[in-house]
C-alpha cells in the first residue's frame, strides 16, 4: 500500500471516530441520572467503535513506517565495534528473523540465559556493536523528541513474524523455570495498595474505567499481551514495546521499577507468552 | 508505610498453603524481584517485602485457611481507627472529587495529601459518571438500599480504611491502613456513598 491510500486511509478513519466522540460527549452530557442502561449502552459503544477503528487501520498502520527505520538500523553498521546487527542470532540461527519474535523469550547457550526479544537485541548490540548495556536503559522507552534504537528494532524484529503463531519454547529446563518464576510473580502481592498483576488480570470480564483488562492466567486470553505489541498508541502518538507496556503497569501496581530488559520481565513474557502459545500474532499494531 | 509483622500464627499456616515446586519459584521469584527492581520517586525497595496478611494471601492464592482469615480480619477490625470526634459523613461533593481521582501512591506521584481513592476505576458509583471500571461490585444506591443509620456510616467507614477486615485477601487497598487516604477524605467518601444528597442514591 502506498503512502497516499495510507494517508486517506487514516484521514477517513480518524473522522469516523471524531464522529462517535461527539455523539458520546454530547450522550454523556444529556444523560439522565437514572438512566443506568443508557450509561452502560454508551461506554459499549465508544468501545467498539474503537475496535473497528483499529481493525481499519490495521493494514495501514502506522507501526509500518517505523519497522522500515528499524531494517535500515538492524543493517547499518554501527556502535564503537562498527558492526551491523546482521549476525545477531535470535535463536534461529545468525542472522534468521522469520519467525524469531513468536519464539521469543527462549534459552540462549552463548548467554546461558533465557532473554525476550528486547533483551536479547540490546545482548546483540552490546556483544556485536559494543554498545554499553547502561547507556541503552538510561532512557529506554520513547518520548515526542526520540524513539531509542531498540524500540526500533525490535518493531522491524516483530514484524518479521506478523502471522505466524505464537510458539515460546519450553523444552529446556531453565525455560521451565523462568515459566515458573514467572507465574509467582505474577501472583505476587506487595506494595501500598496490596497489588499483584493478578489483581487486575486474573480474572475475565472485567475493566478498569472502561478499559478492558485481560486475563493473562486464560490461555484463550493470554495472546492478547502480545497482540498489538510493539503499539503505536493514540494516547501521545509514540511507538512502544512490551518493555513499557509492563514497566508502566508496574507503576500502577505502586511497585519501585523494574530494570530495563531485566529477568523479572523475561520471566513474566515466558509466563504469559507460553499461555498463548497456538494463537497467531498479527504483527505490530495500534494501541488506544 | 506501617507494616504488620507476619504472626507465628500466620507462618504456621503458610507451610501449608503451597506445593514444593511452587514455594520454591516463589522464593526464586522474591529474589529475582529483590535484584532487578530499583527505588524510584517515593516508590521505594520497601515495597517488594510482604507484610503478614500480604504474605499469607500470596501463600495460599488468596484462599488462606478459614480458622486464620478469621482472626487476622479480627486483627484488623480491631487496628481502624475511627475519627476522635464521632463523626463519619463529610461531604459528599469533595467525596466525589476523591471518588474520581486515581493519583496516589506511584512513582509518577508526590508524597503524601495528593491521593485520590481511584474508586471510579473499579466502582460504578454516581450515575452521572458512565466511564467506571467492574473490578468491584456497584455501589450506586449503596445509601437508599442501606439507609445511613451509624452502624452503616461505621462499616462504611471502616471497609474504606481498611477492606481486608471484612474479606482477608480483598483486591481493594486498604486505604486508611496504608496511609493514602485522610480521615477528612475517608469521611467524604463515606458521605458519597450515604448522604441523602448524594446523586448516588437520588
Amino acid at each position: 500500500m502506498n503512502r497516499r491510500s495510507i494517508k486517506l486511509k487514516v484521514v477517513v478513519a480518524l473522522a469516523g471516530l471524531a464522529v462517535v466522540c461527539a455523539a458520546h460527549a454530547q450522550k454523556k452530557e444529556a444523560a439522565a441520572p437514572s438512566k443506568k442502561a443508557a450509561a452502560s449502552a454508551t461506554r459499549d459503544a465508544v468501545t467498539t467503535e474503537f475496535e473497528k477503528f483499529r481493525e481499519l487501520m490495521e493494514d495501514a498502520s502506522p507501526a509500518e513506517l517505523f519497522e522500515a527505520r528499524g531494517e535500515a538500523l538492524w543493517k547499518a553498521k554501527r556502535g564503537p565495534k562498527n558492526a551491523s546487527l546482521e549476525q545477531c542470532d535470535l535463536g534461529l540461527g545468525p542472522g534468521v528473523l522469520k519467525g524469531a519474535y513468536v519464539q521469543m523469550p527462549r534459552y540462549f547457550a552463548d548467554a546461558d540465559r533465557v532473554m525476550d526479544a528486547e533483551r536479547r537485541i540490546v545482548h546483540c548490540m552490546v556483544t556485536l556493536q559494543g554498545f554499553k548495556a547502561e547507556d541503552l536503559a538510561k532512557q529506554p522507552f520513547s518520548s515526542e523528541s526520540r524513539t531509542p534504537d531498540p524500540v526500533l528494532l525490535v518493531t522491524y524484529v516483530a514484524g518479521q513474524s506478523r502471522g505466524m503463531k505464537i510458539a515460546i519454547p519450553q523444552k529446556h529446563a531453565k525455560e521451565r523455570e523462568i515459566f515458573g518464576i514467572g507465574r509467582e510473580i505474577y501472583n505476587f502481592r506487595a506494595g501500598p495498595w496490596d497489588f499483584s498483576c493478578a489483581s487486575c488480570h486474573g480474572e475475565d470480564g472485567k475493566r478498569i474505567r472502561t478499559q478492558e483488562l485481560p486475563n493473562f492466567t486464560s490461555k484463550e486470553q493470554a495472546i492478547r499481551a502480545f497482540q498489538g505489541w510493539p503499539g503505536y498508541r493514540m494516547t501521545g502518538g509514540l511507538m512502544h514495546t512490551l518493555q513499557w507496556r509492563l514497566n508502566d503497569c508496574f507503576r500502577q501496581q505502586r511497585f519501585p521499577e523494574p530494570g530495563y530488559v531485566s529477568e523479572t520481565l523475561t520471566a513474566l513474557l515466558t509466563y504469559v507468552g507460553a499461555n498463548a502459545n497456538g494463537h497467531v500474532y498479527k504483527g505490530p499494531g495500534i494501541k488506544r | 508505610m506501617k507494616l504488620f509483622e507476619a504472626s507465628n500464627l500466620g507462618a504456621a499456616a503458610l507451610a501449608i498453603a503451597l506445593t514444593a515446586q511452587a514455594g520454591d519459584d516463589r522464593a526464586k521469584a522474591v529474589e529475582m524481584m529483590k535484584r532487578d527492581f530499583h527505588a524510584r520517586g517515593i516508590a521505594g525497595m520497601d515495597r517488594l517485602n510482604e507484610d503478614g496478611l500480604q504474605a499469607l494471601c500470596n501463600r495460599s492464592r488468596n484462599q488462606p485457611p478459614k480458622e486464620i482469615a478469621e482472626r487476622m480480619e479480627r486483627d484488623q477490625i480491631e487496628a481502624i481507627k475511627y475519627p476522635a470526634d464521632g463523626k463519619l459523613m463529610g461531604d459528599w461533593k469533595s467525596g466525589e472529587r476523591i471518588a474520581q481521582s486515581g493519583r496516589g501512591m506511584s512513582w509518577s506521584d508526590g508524597g503524601a495529601g495528593a491521593s485520590g481513592g481511584s474508586c471510579y476505576n473499579c466502582h460504578r458509583i454516581g450515575p452521572n459518571e458512565t466511564s467506571f471500571g467492574t473490578l468491584g461490585n456497584s455501589l450506586y444506591q449503596f445509601g437508599k438500599i442501606r439507609g445511613s443509620t451509624p452502624e452503616i456510616q461505621k462499616y462504611a467507614y471502616g471497609r474504606i480504611y481498611n477492606a481486608k477486615a471484612f474479606n482477608l485477601c480483598s483486591t481493594m487497598p486498604r486505604f486508611g491502613h496504608s496511609g493514602t487516604l485522610t480521615e477528612q477524605q475517608i469521611k467524604d467518601l463515606v458521605a458519597l456513598l450515604l448522604d441523602p444528597d448524594s446523586p448516588v442514591n437520588k
